[in-house]
């Protein structure tokens, strides 16, 4: 499945679209990781 | 330079509106936009243009739009500019002629149909699009009412319904999308007597814009507007007075609307990947600060009650 | 004593209850105009003036509320500077109050209120500025209702939550970041009729209140914006009507806030450091509206120009009074300005 963009607009939205979910799965992901690294610090 | 009906069908076959759309094997790769292949564009040649006010009615006629104040056929409205509103898609206004005093200059403004409309990117909810055949369309059912397309579009084009209390929208010229779908050509370039409105492939319009200029070039300003305007629109202007004279901006350059919010938006992924990482660093060393301090302070008590010392030195803050 | 001050205490609150009463009833009729009558029944907004006040006040809340909460939760949390601790849930509370109210305004604002989830569930905008900045928002909102949580529960006698502060800071410096950007998305489309609009960071840069930091921001802000102008070479704008304003914004809410600031800092004179802040604050309003007044119409015939209706001024003061109302009701009755007795030293 190739799309195919004969605008820069089609093409910026798909390209955001992908970039915003990469952003809520880092965020989601950070923080699962910082528990992970921190958790057995904990006194 | 209008068209045989005939012709122009063929051109909507040739578009693939009503079929599948034809894939160019290069298209997909390439970070080049040159838009929809074969959409349509409407030339607007002011030099013929005598401001008889026939599209107005035309565009009111096919848009089922109220009917105004005063009657198209009434050319005293001229005297004042005007702008596009919820009741006219387009309005013509007159401009006096420098070169050529006496000899108005009438100018046709509606939705340009930018390739790359900063309408479109400027919507959170993409009420708005870019169709194959070249018109900006809008979507009444998703638009939340926000009106930042009308702060986007740099012609001030969209208007907004501000009496509707719970269903207010936004109105713009739709380039007769809904007719050209149909084979049947926008209203006002039916209507217009003195053929100042062509339409066609926008290429095709290009070339006769500038065959106009080879042929008659004392009579035309050389330049296409909207050729590169905004990143090129797909309504084109020729004229005989600079178009600053008409009122049309010319300061808008040529990079297209999407490109100028890109870097605010690329700054995003960059801020959610750095801030949390600097941010966790600081409170990480903050922690440790306090937690060395918190030990120095418990072995400061120890060694002070070794000391025989029965106060210990706790400066506790208050919280 | 005590009984006197009690006494005057009590006839303050109810000349405020008769003036909250005046403005609730006002602006309940208001809303009952906007949402029969549309927006033409109480703005003066038009084709060329989409936005008028109610949008600068958002974004002027917005700054203001986003850098106060992330200035002192960063100073609490991060930096350990635990002496601020009793600061944290006021400056929380106001944070989430004040953006639910922002909120609250957005509605009266968009044509149709009950699709602003659409951006969210229904077709994304993800080219546009405006979507990035409501994500933002959302998202702050979320985490300053969490973060605030624990002051409600602790009301209701349930168990403390866990707090959660680093996504509070975090979220708030997107947030406040991203009004930022928009801000200078927005003006970045009148640049041709006005003078340099880029640095906006003012705002956090005020609202930061440590004299000594606020008076040295305020003197590189200056520089930053003489430099523009140099830079840009704008200065024969200084001529014309919008740069006599900008003029008095600049000396007057610039340079001399500055100045002040560090006076009052070298004399340590508190006194003078509030009134200080009082005028740098009045200076960020004065150039939000100044954006959205002036320099918006800049290109506008005369006849076009906007000023905004008093229906409009009176929904913005009716929303701001059910602030007040709420932050009184909220801080009489929940652990806001103390800490709870039963959860003291959960901190
Ligand atoms: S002229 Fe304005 S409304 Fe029309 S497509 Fe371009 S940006 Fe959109
Ligand atoms: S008013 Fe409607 S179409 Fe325009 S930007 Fe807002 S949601 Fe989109
Ligand atoms: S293209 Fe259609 S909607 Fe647009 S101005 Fe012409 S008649 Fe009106």
């Amino acid at each position: 499945m190739d799309p195919i963009f004969y605008t820069l607009q089609d093409f910026m939205t798909h390209t955001e679209s992908v970039t915003y979910l990469l952003v809520i799965a880092t965020l989601i992901g950070m923080t699962v990781f910082w528990w992970f690294l921190t958790g057995k610090d904990k006194d | 330079m209008s068209i045989s009906r005939r012709k122009f069908l063929g051109w909507v076959g040739a578009a693939g509106l009503s079929t599948t759309i034809g894939k160019p094997a290069a298209a997909a790769t390439n970070q080049e936009f040159a838009g929809y292949p074969d959409s349509f564009a409407i030339l607007h040649d002011t030099t013929l243009c005598v401001g008889c006010r026939s599209c107005e009615a035309a565009c009111n006629k096919v848009n089922d739009l109220p009917q105004p104040d005063q009657p198209f056929t009434d050319l005293s409205v001229l005297e004042t500019p005007r702008r596009t509103t919820t009741k006219a898609f387009t309005v013509v206004n007159k401009h006096d002629s420098l070169k050529k005093p006496g000899h108005p200059v009438f100018y046709k403004k509606q939705c340009n149909h930018c390739l790359e409309p900063a309408c479109a990117s400027a919507c959170f909810v993409r009420a708005f699009s870019k169709t194959k055949t070249g018109a900006v369309v809008y979507d009444a059912s998703v638009c939340v009412g926000c009106r930042y397309c009308m702060i986007a579009c740099p012609f001030e084009i969209p208007t907004y319904e501000y009496d509707q209390a719970l269903t207010p929208r936004i109105r713009k010229c739709t380039m007769c999308h809904p007719r050209v779908i149909e084979g049947q050509l926008p209203g006002c370039v039916e209507a217009c007597p003195m053929e100042a409105l062509s339409f066609g492939k926008r290429e095709d319009m290009i070339k006769i814009a500038r065959e106009r200029f080879r042929k008659y070039p004392d009579r035309y300003v050389d330049h296409i507007y909207g050729e590169h305007e905004m990143g090129g629109t797909s309504w084109l202007y020729v004229s005989g007075t600079p178009f600053k004279e008409l009122g049309m901006r010319e300061d808008l350059g040529t990079t297209p609307a999407p490109e100028l919010t890109a870097g605010a938006l690329s700054s995003v992924p960059i801020i959610v990947g750095l801030w949390p990482v600097l941010l966790a660093g600081i409170y990480a060393v903050s922690k440790r600060k306090e937690k060395i301090a918190q030990t120095e302070q418990e072995q400061a008590a120890a060694s002070a009650l070794d000391a025989d010392r029965s106060e210990p030195s706790q400066p506790e803050e208050e919280s | 004593m005590a009984q006197v001050t009690t006494g005057e205490r009590k006839s303050i609150f109810s000349l405020f209850n008769f003036i909250a009463l005046i403005v609730l009833g006002v602006g309940v009729y208001l809303t009952y105009l906007r949402f029969t009558g549309g927006l033409a029944s109480v703005t003066n907004l038009s084709d060329y003036n989409p936005w008028g006040i109610w949008i600068s006040f958002d974004l002027l809340c917005g700054v203001a509320l986003a850098a106060g909460g992330y200035v002192t939760s960063s100073a609490v949390y991060l930096f350990g500077m635990k002496q601020y601790h009793s600061a944290v849930r006021p400056a929380i509370l106001t944070g989430f109050l004040g953006y639910a109210l922002v909120f609250l305004a957005i509605n009266y604002d968009v044509g149709r209120p009950w699709r602003l989830p659409y951006p969210l569930v229904v077709q994304q905008g993800t080219t546009s500025v405006l979507f990035e900045v409501g994500l933002c928002v959302a998202t702050y909102l979320t985490v300053l209702f969490i973060e605030f949580s624990p002051a409600a529960m602790e009301w209701l006698g349930l168990k403390r939550a866990r707090n959660i502060p680093i996504y509070f800071f975090v979220t708030s410096i997107v947030a406040g970041l991203s009004m930022v950007i928009f801000e200078s998305t927005l003006s970045h489309r009148f640049f041709a009729y006005k003078m340099d609009e880029t640095h906006l960071k003012e705002a956090s840069g005020v609202t930061l209140g440590f004299g000594k930091a606020a008076s040295y921001v305020l003197a590189g802000y200056f520089a930053i914006k003489v430099l523009g102008i140099s830079a840009e070479n704008h200065w024969h704008y200084l001529k014309t009507g919008y740069g006599t304003w900008y003029l008095v914004e600049l000396l007057g809410f610039v340079a001399l806030p500055s100045l002040l600031y560090a006076f009052g800092v070298r004399t340590k004179s508190l006194t003078l450091i509030k009134f200080t802040s009082v005028l740098a604050i009045l200076g960020v309003i004065l150039n939000r509206f100044n954006i959205s007044l002036v320099a918006f119409n800049w290109q506008l015939p005369a006849g076009e120009r906007y000023f905004p209706h008093w229906m409009e001024i009176g929904i913005s003061v009716f929303i701001v009074m059910i602030g007040l109302l709420l932050y009184r009701f909220i801080a009489t009755r929940m652990p806001i300005l103390y800490e709870h007795p039963d959860y003291k030293d959960a901190h």
